[in-house]
């Protein structure tokens, strides 16, 4: 199976979404919004609603490091280009973003306030989509397919709704040839090839690519990026908008689910099959 | 109280997907107003038979959208779904949770403000209010969720509810809602699509029964299939399996491709990664079959066989065979 990137860059008569002015166009830039997450192999809980996040099992969401993976890949191949790597969250979340910085994305740009705290999918986008405008504007943004922790994938296409620049979600392939960008993604039921001109917002899947490590010069390297660190003041966001104080849904209960009961296991000393036909049939599931 | 929005997901033939009636069984619960389906017509128009079921579901509107625009774009889909819901004064909209849905309902979000669910497995109302359920972290925790906003949009879990007709069946009223959807919306072309052609067994994220494959098999999908094909059920694999190319990435159950809960899961030559665990948790029953006795799957089934599965799935298959009869 390969998993090839395709890329066949060449930035030509790119506008921003924001930012450049003409006469002064700056270097191609790529924003990657990523988060970070409790471990999905370390035993999460929620209080109070909320997933807990200080629990020191935070990492990167590893879809995220398709996100980044792709942005270096475009930027490599078309031999320009500035990769800066956005996320939202409380104090440890700068590990995400440190990490973007390892694998060799250029600066990093990390939200935190505490009125974020609560913040639904909506309302983070909302926080993304002013930090991308705040630094500028991007060529193009690239995000994970889904946040490991939540799993609902609002984001992507509402940081797009909200910067007002087309989404093309779930990317497998990715190709950005001038100023159009395609994707082949692969749905349900269908496949489509997705075409629109820059800026844009692509989400990658883990078919995209396979991730760079960070090697140790590429960590020694990182330690002298710049990591800007930005408040709701500076973003100009209302308070209200975002935190527990926007939330649009509330978890009223949430628990862990019991173990099952009465579970069975036999090895298997000639007749499992004939055991497994007779439990089936016994508890009416064929 | 105001109608209720149903999406209609729907085939290239016009036939309702399977999850849609579950969808239609649980909005009837959630209004006494009337149930309203809402057809994106892209190219495909409901067929007879897709009426005559809503009808039998108690769906007493279809909506067909239709549009200057590509209606299959989320972006333009979105506007016209809020044309309609100002059109019908409806404040909720159900669809099926799929990737494409979960597109539409974050552009509902920032178009309309509304509360977005996804992946859900339960509703209510409790004194007015909306109230959600859902499993969260890979199938380990519940959660109850109320949505505070006037419109809210839910994406619901395929095999969340057992389907049941309206207590009277009514013939649904068809419409046309046209829009013209903004410059912004159709910045996206659809420059090829290509529906998966069909199988002949149900689809894998709405199956009631799924047999899947892991690196156990070795590639060997044969007599999984012949199992699936015994029990009326979905074949799915492991992320291993797919990258071996042994079978199609389509057929992916986990966090990034398939999330299942069908009410029986049978898995052959599975370990359980906490990546697949996370997209077949939630099933009703787990049935293991694993040389290793230590793979972690054993943690969660219901029913495990430590042995070879080139023996133990060919004997089950030929005992229920036996006892079908």
């Amino acid at each position: 199976m390969t998993r090839s990137i395709v890329v066949r860059v060449r930035w030509a008569n790119r506008p921003r979404c924001t930012g450049a002015s003409e006469g002064n166009v700056p270097d191609v830039k790529i924003v990657v919004c990523v988060k970070h997450v409790p471990d999905i192999q370390s035993d999460r809980q929620i209080a109070d609603g909320r997933t807990v996040r200080d629990g020191g099992d935070g990492t990167l969401n590893e879809l995220d490091e398709n996100a980044l993976e792709s942005a270096l890949s475009l930027v490599e191949a078309a031999g320009e280009g500035e990769v800066v790597v956005l996320t939202v969250g409380p104090d440890d979340a700068v590990d995400a973003v440190r990490k973007g910085l390892q694998m060799g994305a250029d600066e990093a740009v990390h939200v935190v306030d505490e009125a974020i705290a609560g913040s639904d999918a909506i309302a983070t986008a909302r926080v993304l989509a002013a930090a991308i405008t705040h630094v500028g504007g991007a060529d193009l943004v690239v995000t994970g397919m889904a946040g490991l922790d939540g799993l609902t994938s609002l984001v992507p296409a509402a940081v797009a709704a909200l910067l007002d620049v087309p989404a093309l979600p779930l990317a497998a392939q990715l190709e950005v040839t001038g100023s159009t960008v395609r994707v082949t993604r692969h749905l349900d039921h269908a496949s489509e090839v997705l075409e629109a001109q820059l800026p844009a917002l692509v989400s990658v899947t883990d078919q995209a690519n396979e991730p760079r490590y960070p090697n140790f010069k590429g960590i020694m390297a990182a330690r002298k990026k710049p990591v800007t660190t930005l408040t709701l003041a500076d973003l100009g966001l209302d308070a209200t908008l975002v935190g527990a104080a926007g939330a649009r849904t509330e978890v009223l209960e949430a628990a862990p689910r019991p173990a099952r009961e009465d579970r069975v296991l036999v090895t298997d000393t000639g007749d499992a099959g004939v055991r497994l036909a007779a439990y089936l049939v016994e508890n009416q599931l064929v | 109280m105001s109608d209720i929005l149903v999406l209609l997901d729907h085939t290239s033939t016009g036939a309702l997907r399977t999850p849609v009636r579950e969808l239609v069984t649980l909005a009837r619960d959630l209004t006494d107003g009337g149930v309203h389906g809402v057809w994106a017509a892209d190219g495909a128009e409901p067929s007879a038979d897709a009426l005559t079921e809503l009808g039998e579901l108690g769906v007493t509107h279809v909506h067909r959208l239709t549009s200057d625009a590509d209606v299959r774009v989320p972006a333009v889909l979105a506007e016209g779904v809020v044309g309609l819901l100002d059109a019908t004064g409806a404040r909720t909209l159900l669809a099926v949770s799929s990737f494409e849905n979960k597109e539409l309902a974050a552009y509902l979000a920032v178009a309309t403000g509304a509360g977005v669910v996804t992946d859900a497995d339960a509703l209510e109302r409790v004194d007015g209010t909306l109230v959600v359920g859902k499993t969260v972290f890979a199938g380990t925790w519940t959660t109850r969720t109320a949505v505070r906003t006037p419109v809210a949009v839910v994406l619901v879990k395929a095999n969340s509810v057992v389907v049941s007709p309206a207590p009277a069946a009514v013939a649904p009223q068809v419409g046309e809602h046209a829009f013209t959807a903004s410059a912004g919306a159709s910045r996206v072309r659809v420059v090829e699509r290509t529906e998966r052609p069909a199988t002949g067994r149900p689809d894998l994220g709405s199956a009631h029964i799924v047999v899947t494959g892991g690196r156990g098999t070795e590639g060997d999908f044969t007599a999984l299939e012949e199992l699936a094909d015994v029990l009326g059920g979905a074949v799915g694999a492991t992320r291993v399996a797919t990258d071996e190319g042994w079978i199609g990435h389509d057929a992916q159950i986990g966090q990034t491709g398939v999330t299942i809960s069908p009410r029986l899961y049978i898995g052959a030559g599975v370990s359980g990664a906490v990546h697949h665990r996370g997209g077949m948790q939630a099933s009703g029953t787990i049935v293991a079959i694993n040389t290793d006795p230590d793979a972690p799957i054993f943690e969660i089934a219901d029913f495990g066989v430590v042995g070879d599965l080139t023996t133990v799935v060919p004997q089950l298959t030929a005992e229920l065979r036996r006892l079908k009869g």
